[in-house]
């Protein structure tokens, strides 16, 4: 028998190539995710996963044998709201990049977040639209060249775990893609937990981030992400002037609050018990 | 709150809440909507009637703006769940990228847009049938769809079901085409019983589909749905895409199979989906109206009658498709057709495009409000042959 990887029966066998460049971090990410659905026992079919526009998106549409969703640019939160309501039974996990999520769906994400509906979202956070060409993004570094800030950035970059935070999620966790065994731990964590779970994964792109920027190949970059990667209780001790350019990494939310379907489910009872008939 | 799916009975109702109550006794379960002025009742009934439906569930959930209702729409619909929303002009405009998405992913959802004076935020409150061509064309790329245009209570209740049957039957995004008239209008509504109510649901895809090879998608006799949830695995992206789902995005012959699909599953089946209403007999003179404006015009007959003149009424109930062979056919056999509408001529274009004998055209003294009925017929006795 041909071997095979141990993953390869979660892929839809149609898929026989992947959308993104040589170097790409997706790899990585897309492995740690099923490697996580793995470890957990859980089976494919318990879930539907949902993507928007942008290179991170192509890792469960076309990649995942599971029920997919590759939806318009921006709001994969928003069809994956529908999905999880209409469905709740179902797993639901949105999978896509920093520019889908945080700037053209922004809106949606918090909104997600603030209702603490019950679903795991996998942001890519490369810094740069990666599929249009390496235009810059909200969250470009500052200073940074790109297609459309040939002078550099000048605009201040999101802090989308602080946002997510802020929002409201219930399960916040921030890692880089050379971090593979945390995001691994942290995808079966959220998968554990009820209500809304972000991870942010601070990807490199080394075509259209690295080449432009000229941080050199792919690893090259992932020794550079790894050099400035700060744990959260190693940056709790350090000045803002030390922190300055790192990338803090760790687990930064894990709590409850009351979860969006099971409110709902409440409602529903409170309300068909009602017998006072009108119209 | 009642908890029955179907309020049998006489009522003295809304529009709107008729059409939420047609929603209901279609099958909905779920709606996703934005508050927005004259729509606003459809969601307020769905947010109390949708949950409390007994040992059902029901979902109703105002989402942060329209664009994102009608993703949540057509992810529930995705999972089997007859779903709508529903808006005005403004809200329509943010939906036109989703209207295509339905339309490319062959998703059923019905969409309400109870018009408004436009353009832009215009007049919350006044009507005008200023999103007609919009239902038919507003969202980018080549693709035909479906849209019906109520002219009362009764049929806010009558074409909201007829809306839900067409959108599962043909895996398509159907548009109630209302105004802010007959949303606000409150008159007899009878809604029969269950059992008489004629309800068509979509055909699901049998198990064991296979996402490699069997067909889930274009299909101009509608493929079977390979809803989420049943294990089918499917691949469902609005990206050009193969009848298995598969995606194609570097050829041009798979383009042109998608958009020709799509659009001859409408084509085809048209026939089945044209509604007209038509009261012309032998009459010299067709009045081609729709929505509230039918109302003035079937006012004008009378009156008409009673000044010598030989009108009557020819009504598009289905807007989308345009009736187009109906009106062919009208048009060789009356004298002469006048286009009325609530708008400086929209439909009036598609009718001239077909129509054999002369087209004339008559809008309100005042947009936004309604034809008055001597000023309809004197615009008759004018062309009047």
């Amino acid at each position: 028998m041909k071997p095979t990887h141990p993953l390869h029966k979660y892929m839809r066998p149609s898929a026989i190539r992947t959308a993104n460049c040589p170097g790409c971090g997706n790899g990585i990410l897309t492995q740690a995710i099923l490697r996580a659905i793995d470890e957990e026992g859980l089976d494919m079919d318990d879930f539907v996963f949902v993507s928007g526009i942008g290179c991170a998106a192509w890792i469960p549409s076309p990649l995942f044998l599971a029920d997919t969703l590759h939806t318009t640019h921006g709001r994969p939160i928003a069809f994956a709201t529908g999905v999880k309501l209409a469905k709740p039974d179902r797993r639901v996990m949105v999978i896509s990049g920093d520019g889908d999520l945080l700037a053209i769906g922004g809106n949606h994400f918090i909104h997600a977040a603030r209702r603490n509906i019950d679903m795991t979202v996998v942001c890519v956070n490369n810094g740069i639209y990666g599929m249009t060409g390496g235009q810059v993004a909200p969250t470009t570094p500052i200073g940074l060249r790109t297609m459309t800030s040939p002078y550099g950035n000048i605009e201040n970059d999101f802090d989308i775990s602080g946002l997510a935070t802020a929002a409201g999620a219930t399960y916040v966790a921030r890692w880089t893609v050379i971090q593979t065994r945390q995001i691994t731990k942290s995808v079966r964590k959220a998968l554990e937990h009820r209500g809304f779970s972000f991870i942010e994964v601070v990807s490199h792109c080394p075509v259209q981030f690295g080449r432009k920027t000229g941080m050199g190949s792919s690893t090259q970059m992932l020794d550079w992400l790894k050099e400035i990667s700060v744990t959260a209780t190693k940056a709790s001790g350090m000045t803002p002037a030390e922190l300055e350019g790192k990338i803090v990494v760790g687990e930064f939310v894990d709590i409850d609050k009351p979860v969006l379907d099971v409110e709902l489910e409440r409602m529903r009872r409170d309300a068909q018990g009602g017998d006072d008939a009108e119209n | 709150m009642n908890t029955d799916r179907v309020l049998t009975g006489r009522h003295f109702m809304q529009g709107n809440i008729a059409c939420a109550e047609g929603a209901l006794a279609a099958g909905c379960t779920f709606m996703a909507g934005y508050p927005i002025t004259p729509a606003s009742e459809i969601s307020e009934r769905m947010a109390s009637r949708l949950p409390a439906l007994r040992g059902e569930n029901g979902v109703f959930i105002q989402m942060e703006d329209e664009i994102s209702s009608l993703a949540a729409v057509i992810g529930a619909s995705w999972t089997g769940a007859k779903s709508m929303t529903a808006t005005s002009g403004p809200g329509i405009s943010l939906m036109l990228e989703h209207v295509g998405y339905a339309v490319g992913t062959e998703t059923p959802c019905v969409i309400v847009n109870v018009q408004r004076g436009g353009p832009t935020t215009g007049i919350p409150s006044v009507e005008l049938q200023g999103d007609l061509i919009q239902a038919g064309h507003g969202s980018h790329g080549e693709y035909r769809i479906i849209a019906v245009a109520p002219s009362s209570p009764q049929e806010m209740f009558d074409h909201t079901v007829l809306a839900f049957n067409l959108a599962e039957k043909y895996r398509t995004p159907v548009f109630v085409l209302a105004d802010s008239f007959v949303g606000h209008m409150r008159e007899e509504v009878v809604i029969p019983d269950a059992s008489g109510i004629e309800i068509a649901d979509r055909v699901i895809s049998p198990g064991g589909y296979n996402q490699e090879t069997d067909q889930g998608f274009l299909s101009v006799d509608v493929a079977p749905m390979p809803i989420f949830g049943r294990g089918f695995r499917s691949h469902v992206t609005s990206s050009c895409h193969t009848e298995t789902g598969k995606r194609n995005v570097t050829d041009a012959t798979a383009l042109d199979n998608f958009i020709r699909k799509l659009c001859g599953k409408i084509e085809k089946n048209r026939d089945d989906i044209v509604i007209v209403d038509d009261a012309t007999n032998d009459a010299d003179i067709a009045m081609v109206a729709y929505g509230t404006v039918f109302r003035a015009a079937r006012e004008a007959v009378g009156a008409a009658r009673d000044a010598g003149i030989s009108a009557d009424t020819f009504r598009p109930v289905t807007v989308w498709p345009f009736p187009d062979r109906e009106i062919h056919e009208l048009s060789r056999r009356v004298k002469a057709i006048l286009v009325l509408e609530n708008n400086l001529g929209q439909m009036l274009h598609f009718v001239r495009s077909v129509a054999e004998c002369p087209v004339h055209f008559l809008e309100p003294e005042v947009l936004g409000t309604l034809h008055d009925i001597d000023r309809i017929v004197a615009k008759l006795k004018d062309i009047a042959p």
